[in-house]
Parts: C-alpha cells; structure tokens; sequence
C-alpha cells in the first residue's frame, strides 16, 4: 500500500480518537454528539479504503469496511482527494473543487450529514472564543448595524445594553485634515444613527414572532381561505409542521403548475451582515429552489438612474456620483454650499450613522455661507442654518432652469468647460432662453412655479455663479434619495448635473457633495459589501464575481427561472396577471430600456409568495394595492420568514419566525454596500468591520434566516448543496479569510475584540477628487471600476460614459430611445402630474405631502415594535395608549383647519386615509405638509379602505410611474385633504388589535 | 472635591436623540440597585430634547436641546420631607432612593423643571442618575456625552469654582436661574432658545427689475437709543438677535435716512418677527 494510503487509513482511524478526546475536553462538543445515534460512512468510491463510524448515546466506535446501512456516506473519488480534503484545517478552493466535480460526494440524509458536518468543523470551532469579559460580570459583544457598530452587554443570556464603539490605542484611527489655517479631526468612536440604538428594545420587542404560526383558516389540504388573508389570525404550530407545509408546497407549486410558480421578495434591509442577508442567504435559497423574482426598481436613486445618467454615465452607481476626495475639496476649497432636496442629518447618508454631522459645522466654522432650497426646513436646515428657500415640491426643475437662464444672459458659467468638456449647449441654450418654445425660462417665470421670488432666485444664481459652489442632493450629496423621488424627479436630477456641468464639475470648490462623501479612508483595504453577494454565489444578480467569488471559494448558485415581476407591479401581476417592467440594469445607459414581461414565455404564473421581511406595505408607493393583491386567490399560498409582526405580515398564510442579527453569527463592515454604492465606507470617518457575535440564543422558537433556509433545503435533498456543510460560524470564518483581515488581525484576536479599525488613508495615498481628472483631461485616476472597459467611447480611461465621451447636455441615448415623449432628450420642465396645476384634484386635495425616508428607522426595521424611537418626540405620538405616525403641518394650515399642536388629524385623498398626530410647525411653508414613509405598521380601523392607524403614509401616494417606459417610482410626493379627527368611541388600541395565539 | 456638570451647546445639536435613546436602552428593563430601578417602557423621558422654533416661515431658525434632572445643588427636591430618600452624592449628583422613594407620588411635584417622572408601575419617582452606576464602574464619562456625535453635551468633572469661573468665561447659562437651584447642567448658546429677533428682507428696483437690496444699513431703536446696526446680505435680508422679548417698543429703520416700504416699524415683540418685504422708496 503507497503512503497516501496508509496516511488515508490512519487518518480515518484518528478521527475516531479526534471525536473521543474532543468530547472529554467540550462540554458543547459532548452535547452536540449526544443528540445523535446514526451511522455515517467515510470510503473511496471503488471501495479499496472504508471506514464507518457508529454513533451512539454519545459514544463513537468506528469500523474498517462498509456498512450495509450508513444513514449517510462521504464518497471520495480517489486517495488524493480524500487526504487533500481531510488534512485540517480545512482547505476550502480544494474542497469546493472537488465538490463541484463529483471527486466528494455527500449521500444519505440530509439532516445526519448537516449534523455530521458540524460536528467535524466542531473540532476547531468549538474552541472559539469570543467576546470581553467586563468587570461586572457581563460580556461585550460587537454587532453592526444598519446605523453603525455596537457593542452589546450581555449577562445571563440578555442584552444589558447596546452602546457606541470607543475605539482605544489598539486601534489605528484618527486623521487630520486642513484647511484655510484650521485643523479638523474625528472623534475616535463610532458614530451611529439613533436607530442603531433603539435595538435592545427591538430584540426584546412585543412584536417579535416567535413561534412559527399559521393562519386558523388556511388547509394547505383543503380550504385556503385566500380572502381571510390580514383578517383572521393565526395558531401556533411546530417548526415540523410548518416546515413541512412549506418544504410540500414549494414541491406541489413546482409539479403542478410548473417553473415560475413560486415568486420569492424582499424588503428593505432589516439587518446586517455578509452571511444572513437578502442577497447572500436568502439569494441562494432562492436559486436553490428556482423562483420568479421581484426585482427592484432603484428606488432611491430614480431621478439619477432614468435621468441624469444619460447626461454623464455612472451607471454602475445608478447615476448618482462617486463623491471621492470631496470631503477635503469642500472644507478647503467651496464658497457656498447648495443643499438641494439634501438632508443628510435625517437620512444619515444612509448607513453613516451621524458620522458626518460634525463636519457640517466644521464648514460653519470656516464661514461657508449654506442655502436650502427645499419645502421642508428640515433637521440640516435647522442644524446649519442659512437661507431657506421654501420651493413648491416639484417644481425645482423650473427654478434650475432659471438659474441657469440667468448664468447665460449674465455669463455667470465656465465657458471654457462647455466648449471643451460638453456637447449639445447650443441647443440647451436655445430652450433655457425660450429660443425653441417661446418660453424664456426667467426668475420671474419660474416664480409662479415654485412660488420662490424672481429676485431671490437671481440673488442665488449670481451668487452660485460667482462663487465656488457645492451642490448637495439627497441624502448623501450626489444622487440618492431626496426630490428624485418624487414624479419630477427625472427631470429634476437632469437639471442638477447640467447646472453643475455649467459650473465646470470637478474644478477646485466646484462639486457634488454634503460632506457626507469622500473622506479619507483606506478604500483599498478589501472587504465585500453586502453587494458582493456574500455567500449566494450568484454572479449575475450580484456583484459576487468581481472578487468575492474569486477570494472565497463557495459553491456557485444559479436561477434557472428567468421569469421576473417588477416590484412597482407585483400587485398587478398577481391581480391583472401582466406586468411590464425595465430592468435595473446598472452595466451601460442603454440598458433600462429594455421591456420585460410578466408573465414570461413558457413559465408558469406565480401561485406563491415567499416573502422575506416585511415592509411593503408602508414602504412602497400606493401601497394598498398590497392588500388586494394579498386577498387574491390567485396567490395559493404565502408564506412570511420575519422577525416583527408587521404591517405585511398579518397576510401570511404561514409565519417563519426569524431571529434578529443579535441572536446569531454574522460578519459585515459599516456602511459598505459594494455594488452600485462602491466605496460609500467612504462617508465614515473610519472603517470598521465587525464580527458580529452571536450575542443570545434566539428568542422563543425563531431561527436564523440561514437556518431557517437551510432546513426547508434538507426537507427538499438540497441541504448540503444549500449549506455546503458549514454553519454561519463557519462561513463567517470563510468571509473573513477572503478579505485583508487576516493580514492585520489574526482570527482569533478578531473573534474576541469583535471589531477592525481599518487605518485612515496616509496623505500621498488619498483618492483623488470626483470629476477633477475629466475637468483637467487626465486618464481618469479614481479607485473605481466604473465604467466597464467598453463604456468609454474613446480610449480606455478617457472621457466619460457617454457616446461622446463628454458630458452631453442633449445626451445621445435619449434620442436613441424609442417613445421618449416623457424623457425627451432636450430636458423640459413639465408640470407634475399631481400638483397644484392638477386642478380638480388640487381644488379637492389642497396640500402637497411630502413623503420623505426616515430618520428615526432604518426602514421599518425599528418603527412601531414598542421600542425606544417610539418614545422620540419627532416620529410618534403617544395618545390614549397608541403611538401615532407624525404629519407636520404648517401653522396656517393647521389654524384654518381648527388643528392644535399633537391633535389626531385624518390625511386623505381618493386612495385612503391615515391617522396621524399633526406636529404644528413654521418648519413648512404653507400649503405643504411632511411625513415620514416606512411605519412598521397597517392597523386599517375595520378592513380594507378604512384609515389606517399604524401611519402607513404610502397608502396616499400615487402608484404610477414618473415616466412611461420605466418603473421610476413616484411615492414621495402626493396630494392629500387633512382634517381633524376624533377616535370613535369604543375603538380598541390597535396594538392589541390583533390577537395571534402564543 | 470634583463634580459632575453636564455643558450643552445648543448649536451643537442636530436633535439626533442619540442621548434621550441611550437613557432609554440603559434603564429599560434594567435594575440598578441603590441607583435606579427600572423606567417604564412607554413614554418615561428622563433625558428628553426639547425643540424651539423662532420666526415664520421663510425666516425661521430651530434648536433643539437636551434637558434633564439639573442635579441642583440647592435642590428644591431636597428638603425635609425628602430628607434620606433624595441625596446627594459627593460628586455633584442627586440620586433618589429607589426602595425609599416607594410611593412617593409627592415627590414629583418637587420639581420645579419637571424631571421627576412618575413610574406607575413601581409606584416610584425616578430622575435621570447622570449614569453614576457607571462612573462609579469607572466609565469615563455619562452615555449621553459619550454617544453625541457633535459635542453637543460634554461631561465635565471639576471643582465647583473652576466650573463657575468657566460659566462665566464662555457665557454659560442654568435653566430658569431665578430659582436659585444651582443646576449643574450648563447652556451655550441659549439665545437661541429664550432671546428673539427681529427680521426682514429688503428689494429694490435697479433697471426696472425687482432685485435683493445687498448691503443696506438697516438701525434697530429701543427707546430713542440705536442699539445695533446691521447690513441686508445676498438675498436682502437683515436680522437683529438675541433680543430680550417684551422689552419694549422696538423700532426698525433704515440708515441714511432712506426709507422702504414698511420701514420704519415700530413693534413690541413677544416672540421672533420676520418683517416681510420692504420695497426701497
Ligand atoms: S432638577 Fe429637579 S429633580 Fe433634579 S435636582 Fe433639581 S429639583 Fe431635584
Ligand atoms: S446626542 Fe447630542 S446632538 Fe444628539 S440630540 Fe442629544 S445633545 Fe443633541
């Protein structure tokens, strides 16, 4: 017998004594391979060495030779795989490799392999130890969150506390950076949203599903009772039961109606981390199983990704801009700081946390005169102060154009940048003048848009003319959120980037940004985004393949089902059964053009719902449409895997109760999203990645995400496939072997201290500044990807993503698209559909809501759970037991319509109507009123159409789309009626409401 | 001896609530023997930021602020009906004791800023502790200041004079002084809450269009006396701040006897006044 060989058998003999010695020394290891007695078979595939393990009562004997009756059996092909794969530690592109090419094979059952597996990764986990023991006795685990890292004080099993992240001589942190004699640095902690610490409550949430349930009425043998759905309550049944119920029916929709039958949808992201999240676990499940997927439209960004895009490209970040090095432009370099629709001390950039508030005064400090042209005084306005222009919402496309009529007739622009860097100014000119339509776009004529006067907006275009001027839009300075989401947001975010290409865009003091973006962190330290598709293995529908798939060696994963809803239109394909969408397709400019189709040639239609978190309801524009689409009996079964029971999740027919990211293992970096939003790690003062512990066990019976999929794979023969053998432990672990960790945190270090300071940037290494290398015609110098290689026109590097390589005031691609009527490649400003120019609607429904991201929640992730952010003075108001949604309303208004301060207020229109406080306030200019979307909860008083009480805002707003021929979004802005409103007698609380058995 | 002062700059805060948050995570569901038993789980604002508004739309400005138990060093709390329930520590900070306290609904009214919250539950009066179960663990510094990301609250442990003679140097102001409680909790920059002002914007007419009147001296009047000049801005605006309110009749006028539309005004203001538009003549 050769060496291997011997080694092989040796090696399996050893493993016996592995399992034996381990078991004496771990208590965890002992219980583990106590709950087991099973047979697993360990041989080659032509039988020459065979070993068999026998299990029982915790005890392990194991046997030269085969087994007539293994209940599973690890096959290798030959010697060579067999030792590669068994020498710890675990090699895993080996491992992978020989999976992928049957040398491995896995047989038997899936769930005494899933135990198998564990066990033998047990060996090495189980040693693991993690966490800071603190003087009174807890221990403090790292978490991140959507608003930032955490620490978290666990003592007997519970969360104690949750608190911000100091960071302290351990960690490499803290810059300097200068500018006009001063020096400014960052505190040395982590800054977080406040959502980020309302999180205890929402672990301990009364709201927590934590049982799986099904709804009384639905027999997944008999009667469904589609039309009960959000009607009749649930029972508590067992995770057997409900697993079996899924796992059966996926089966049934698949053999009897075929490929496509099951839809699988998400929601906004409700928690963090590289393993347990939508694009990772969920994403794999998905592919696994092979489903129609809703796909998103980019909700956040529409204006940037139907509009301005096509003026400039950066369609791999949906048309919104990169911001590199304009934190230090800014402070150094700017005179005037434009914040447009721009509120970053509410939307926090998205994941910044409130990393970037000081900064804002940073500018104050050196005198940098601020203005915000926004309907709403909103929290920047009243932290920075400055001018407010109080603009009609909608209209801002008509003030732009007259800024720049202004710059033209007063040569107040950079001609030398529109004669070298832009194409089609001539023709732009001859619209802004009114040249081609009559029209001559003045102060004075947009006045009677925008309600802002004529002279307040020369004052304003003289001044951005003559002084180097920032230009903040949405949340983080350069394209996302804010008025592109509204119905004018495409023209909008055209108008934007054309004033800037008039200002030469990219010149010293002369960008896009807040100060939220760019500044100076090491961008090349390599750690995926949850972009990057985690442990999916999905190379097409994530950004998996660029690295993360090449750096840690994972299974790949594949939909074979290319049926897609868009999401804008689920409700119409389930009710109508057709839809049309267009594709977010963020590769060139030209592909959001492209028309799908539900239902798709050949594919079923969708027959179930498998929906994962739960937020449409509040989240998504005309949103009760959701509610039909719920009660159709079209739809055969739904099942909900949620940690909350929230406004969506009373219209499952089974609930899969899901732990929150406290309750299991997770690895993930603080704002790093990869994909369309590339660096944005950037807007942090540091990076920080964090392990993310396990902090408890999960509440009640819920599971993990992954867990849960992983047990609906077993029930299905794909468990091993799904899960490849590894627990999130486990893939934990093989996250962060793929990044730059292990070159300056060594696993076990990481494991404890729970969290990595990534060093700030060193002075000669900084990025350069966004748009400074087109501005001065270099190769372009940023550390982005973008645009692929064949984006560029010219020659690689040169130029922008755009047919001429510059910027294109009258872009190309516009006038290549079929039926641009609504995007016509010379930007007009037209009249919003729903606006005080609607006449009858304006006369019935006299007030603009403003429908704008929250501050207080990530989503619905921490709404209306009875946690903290409850009790938050500006987002509920607790009245007679229930915390109502808020509405700001101006003074006047509110007097003319008999409403005092924190009165309960009906807001309506034809669609539907919410309950709200009315927050009386000088905060809105007259005619205009404010709210929040994403409440965490529909409480309709008595059914369908009747007011909601949970403040689900998006019931108001319009369903249809900015533009024909995309699906942009147009929810952030609607009209509605407001009145007083008094609780009927006798009405319940409504978060007693509905009864769900426990 | 050394002790606790919060100081607060109302500019510095951007009403992120990330302090009212950690008040909440700390004390809800925990109990802190000798320090604080557990705060109710709704509504129970120990450590609130309170939101002013000044102006009418579009010259408006908003502040926001913490506010919490002072920890006075005269306390009105303390006297002799809570005399061994409500103490003071050497260090500055006033705890009330958690098993004493038991049924004390009277204790509440003793506030006179109202940071005495009722827990009906427990049927206990509780107050925001300055955290002092975790200084006495050696944290560094209360949660509030440690999690405010502007600086808007900074934990201060001196001697009693130095932190006077600070109070002094920077302009800090306690909460309602007339009281003569002594709070340790410290204001700058409170103008913005308590003083008012008085605005306008100013036009002109320069080649037949209607045009922001730049860089006009506009004279604010108290009784006979010019008290402050100022200069419209870019878009014609003036502003005079930190006015007393009902300090009498206030009169707005032009310098170099120019006049506008509007101008000279007379007024007596109680609260902010933003003047509108005046036309120069
Ligand atoms: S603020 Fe109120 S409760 Fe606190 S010490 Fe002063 S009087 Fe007592
Ligand atoms: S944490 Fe600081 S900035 Fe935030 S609300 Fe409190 S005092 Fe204001």
């Amino acid at each position: 017998m050769d060496m291997k060989s011997l080694r092989l058998k040796a090696t399996l003999v050893g493993l016996t004594y592995l399992f034996r010695m381990k078991a004496k020394s771990s208590a965890t290891f002992r219980a583990h391979l106590e709950k087991r007695d099973c047979v697993v078979q360990i041989r080659l595939k032509d039988n020459s060495i065979a070993r068999y393990y026998v299990f029982e009562g915790g005890k392990v004997v194991s046997r030269s030779g085969l087994h007539p009756n293994p209940q599973a059996t690890m096959m290798f092909k030959d010697v060579d795989t067999a030792v590669t794969l068994l020498t710890p530690p675990v090699n895993y592109a080996e491992t992978v490799h020989a999976g992928k090419n049957f040398r491995v094979i896995l047989m038997g059952d899936d769930e005494v392999i899933a135990w198998f597996m564990k066990l033998a990764n047990k060996i090495e986990t189980d040693g693991w130890r993690y966490g800071e023991p603190m003087s009174d006795g807890s221990i403090r685990y790292t978490q991140m969150t959507n608003g930032g890292p955490l620490h978290v004080y666990v003592k007997d099993d519970k969360i104690i506390r949750t608190n911000i992240v100091e960071f302290t001589d351990d960690d490499q942190c803290g810059w300097t950076m200068t500018a006009r004699g001063r020096s400014f640095s960052p505190r040395k902690k982590g800054l977080v949203a406040p959502h980020a610490l309302s999180m205890k409550a929402n672990v301990y949430s009364d709201k927590r599903l934590l049982y799986p349930m099904k709804r009384v009425d639905f027999d997944p043998n008999g009667e469904r009772n589609p039309q009960n759905r959000g009607k009749s309550g649930y029972v508590r049944i067992s995770w057997d039961e409900a697993l079996d119920i899924v796992s059966n029916e996926i089966v049934r929709q698949k053999q009897v109606h075929g490929p496509g039958a099951i839809a699988l949808a998400h929601p906004s992201h409700h928690q963090w981390g590289n393993v347990g999240y939508y694009l990772s676990a969920m994403m794999r499940f998905g592919n696994a199983v092979g489903v129609t997927r809703v796909v998103l439209n980019p909700d956040s960004w529409e204006g940037w990704y139907w509009g301005a895009m096509h003026h400039y490209g950066n369609s791999m970040r949906l048309g919104a801009t990169g911001g590199y090095g304009t934190l230090e432009d800014a402070l150094q370099n700017c005179e005037l700081m434009v914040y447009w629709s721009s509120d970053p001390e509410s939307q926090f950039g998205a994941y910044a946390g409130t990393e970037t508030s000081e900064r804002r005064l940073w500018a104050k400090e050196l005198g940098i005169k601020t203005v915000h042209i926004n309907p709403h005084y909103c929290p920047t306005a009243s932290f920075v102060g400055g001018k407010w222009l109080p603009i009609r919402p909608g209209t801002d496309t008509a003030m732009a154009l007259a800024i720049m009529n202004v710059w033209i007739k007063e040569g107040l622009y950079d001609r030398w940048f529109i004669e070298n860097r832009t194409t089609g100014f001539e023709e732009w000119k001859e619209y802004v003048l009114g040249v081609t339509d009559g029209v001559d776009k003045t102060p004075e004529w947009q006045a009677v848009e925008t309600g802002i006067s004529a002279r307040e907006v020369r004052a304003l275009a003289r001044e951005w003319g003559r002084k180097k001027t920032y230009l903040g839009c949405g949340v983080n300075g350069g394209g996302f959120g804010g008025a592109c989401r509204n119905a004018s947001g495409i023209q909008w975010a055209r108008a934007m980037v054309m004033l800037m290409a008039m200002q030469g865009w990219g010149k010293p003091g002369v960008n896009f940004g807040n100060l939220t973006t760019g500044a100076p962190v090491d961008l090349e330290f390599y750690f995926p985004g949850y972009g990057e598709g985690g442990i999916s293995g999905e190379l097409m529908a994530t950004g998996s393949a660029t690295n993360n798939y090449v750096r840690m060696p994972h299974l790949p994963s594949v939909n074979p089902v290319q049926q897609s809803i868009p999401r804008q239109r689920l409700p119409e394909a389930i009710l109508d059964g057709f839809a049309e969408g267009y594709f977010l397709d963020p590769m060139a400019a030209e592909n959001q053009m492209r028309p799908f189709f539900y239902p798709s040639p050949g594919y079923s239609k969708v027959h179930m719902l498998y929906k994962y978190g739960a937020s449409y309801m509040s989240t998504i524009n005309g949103s009760s449409r959701f509610e039909r689409m719920y009660q159709s009996p079209e739809l055969e079964c739904v099942v909900s895997q949620a940690i909350w029971m929230e406004g969506e999740t009373q219209f499952a027919d089974v609930i899969l109760p899901a732990c929150t990211q406290f309750e299991r293992f997770d690895i993930g970096e603080w704002s790093n999203s990869g994909g369309f939003g590339l660096h944005w790690t950037g807007q942090l003062n540091h990076r920080v990645i964090a392990l993310q512990h396990k902090c408890i066990e999960p509440l009640g019976e819920s599971k993990s995400d992954y867990q849960i999929f992983w047990d609906i794979c077993k029930r299905l023969g794909l468990g091993t496939y799904y899960s490849e053998g590894s627990s999130e432990e486990d893939w934990v672990q093989r996250v962060y072997k793929s990044t730059d960790l292990p070159k300056h945190i060594s696993w076990k270090k990481f494991l404890r201290k729970g969290y990595f300071v990534v060093p700030p940037e060193t002075d000669g290494r900084k990025a350069g500044v966004d748009m400074r290398w087109f501005y001065e015609g270099r190769p372009k110098d940023l550390p982005e990807p973008y645009p692929l290689p064949a984006g560029y026109s010219g020659r690689f590097l040169h130029g922008l993503q755009t047919q001429s390589g510059k910027f294109e005031f009258v872009p190309n691609s516009l006038k290549r698209l079929q039926g641009n009527e609504d995007r016509p490649p010379v930007l007009q400003y037209t009249r919003a559909f729903e606006g005080p120019h609607a006449t009858d609607l304006y006369a019935k429904y006299p007030l603009q809501l403003l429908i704008a991201h929250q501050r207080f929640s990530f989503h619905t992730a921490q709404d209306g759970k009875s946690s903290a952010v409850n009790d938050v003075l500006d987002h509920r108001v607790l009245k007679d037991g229930h915390y109502y949604h808020i509405v700001r309303v101006a003074r006047g208004d509110a007097v003319a319509r008999g409403i005092a301060h924190h009165d309960l207020v009906r807001v309506f229109n034809d669609r539907g109507s919410v309950i709200c406080a009315a927050d009386v306030t000088e905060r809105m200019a007259p005619g205009i009123a404010h709210s929040y979307e994403s409440s965490a909860l529909y409480e309709p008083i008595d059914g369908p159409g009747t007011p909601d009480l949970g403040g689900s805002m998006n019931l108001l707003s319009p369903d249809r789309m900015q533009a024909r021929g995309t699906v942009a979004s147009a929810g952030s802005l609607c009209l509605v009626q407001i009145e007083k409103w008094e609780r009927p007698e006798g009405l319940v609380a409504p978060q007693e409401q509905r009864e769900f058995a426990s | 001896m050394k002790k606790w002062n919060l100081v607060v700059d109302v500019e510095r805060c951007n009403n992120c609530n990330n302090c009212f948050l950690v008040v909440k995570d700390e004390h809800g569901g925990n109990d802190f023997p000798g320090y604080a038993a557990p705060q109710p789980a709704k509504g129970a604002r120990w450590f609130r930021v309170e939101r002013q508004e000044r102006g009418v739309a579009p010259m408006i400005d908003a502040s926001h602020y913490p506010v919490a138990c002072n920890h006075c060093d005269d306390a009105p709390c303390m006297n002799a009906e809570t005399a061994g329930v409500i103490t003071k520590r050497a260090d500055g900070i006033v705890l009330i004791d958690p098993v004493r306290a038991k049924g004390r609904k009277d204790i509440v009214g003793m506030c006179p800023y109202g940071h005495i919250h009722w827990n009906d539950e427990l049927q206990l009066p509780q107050n925001w502790i300055f955290e002092a179960h975790l200084l006495d663990q050696g944290w560094k510094e209360p949660r509030v200041s440690q999690v405010c990301p502007t600086g808007a609250i900074e934990a201060v442990k001196v001697e009693d004079a130095a932190m006077a003679e600070r109070a002094a140097r920077e302009g800090l102001r306690t909460l309602r002084p007339e009281l003569g409680a002594k709070p340790r909790i410290y204001y700058r920059n409170f103008d913005r809450v308590d003083k008012i002002f008085i605005g306008g914007s100013l036009a002109e007419i320069r080649d037949g269009v209607e045009e922001c009147a730049e860089g006009v001296q506009v004279e604010l009047w108290l009784n006979g006396e010019r008290l402050a000049t100022t200069t419209t801005d870019t878009f014609g605006d003036y502003k005079f701040d930190g006015l007393e309110p009902d300090s009498g009749e206030y009169e707005v006028r032009l310098a170099a006897e120019r006049f506008a539309e509007g101008l000279p005004a007379k007024l007596r203001p109680a609260k902010s006044e933003y003047l509108g538009l005046g036309r120069l003549g």
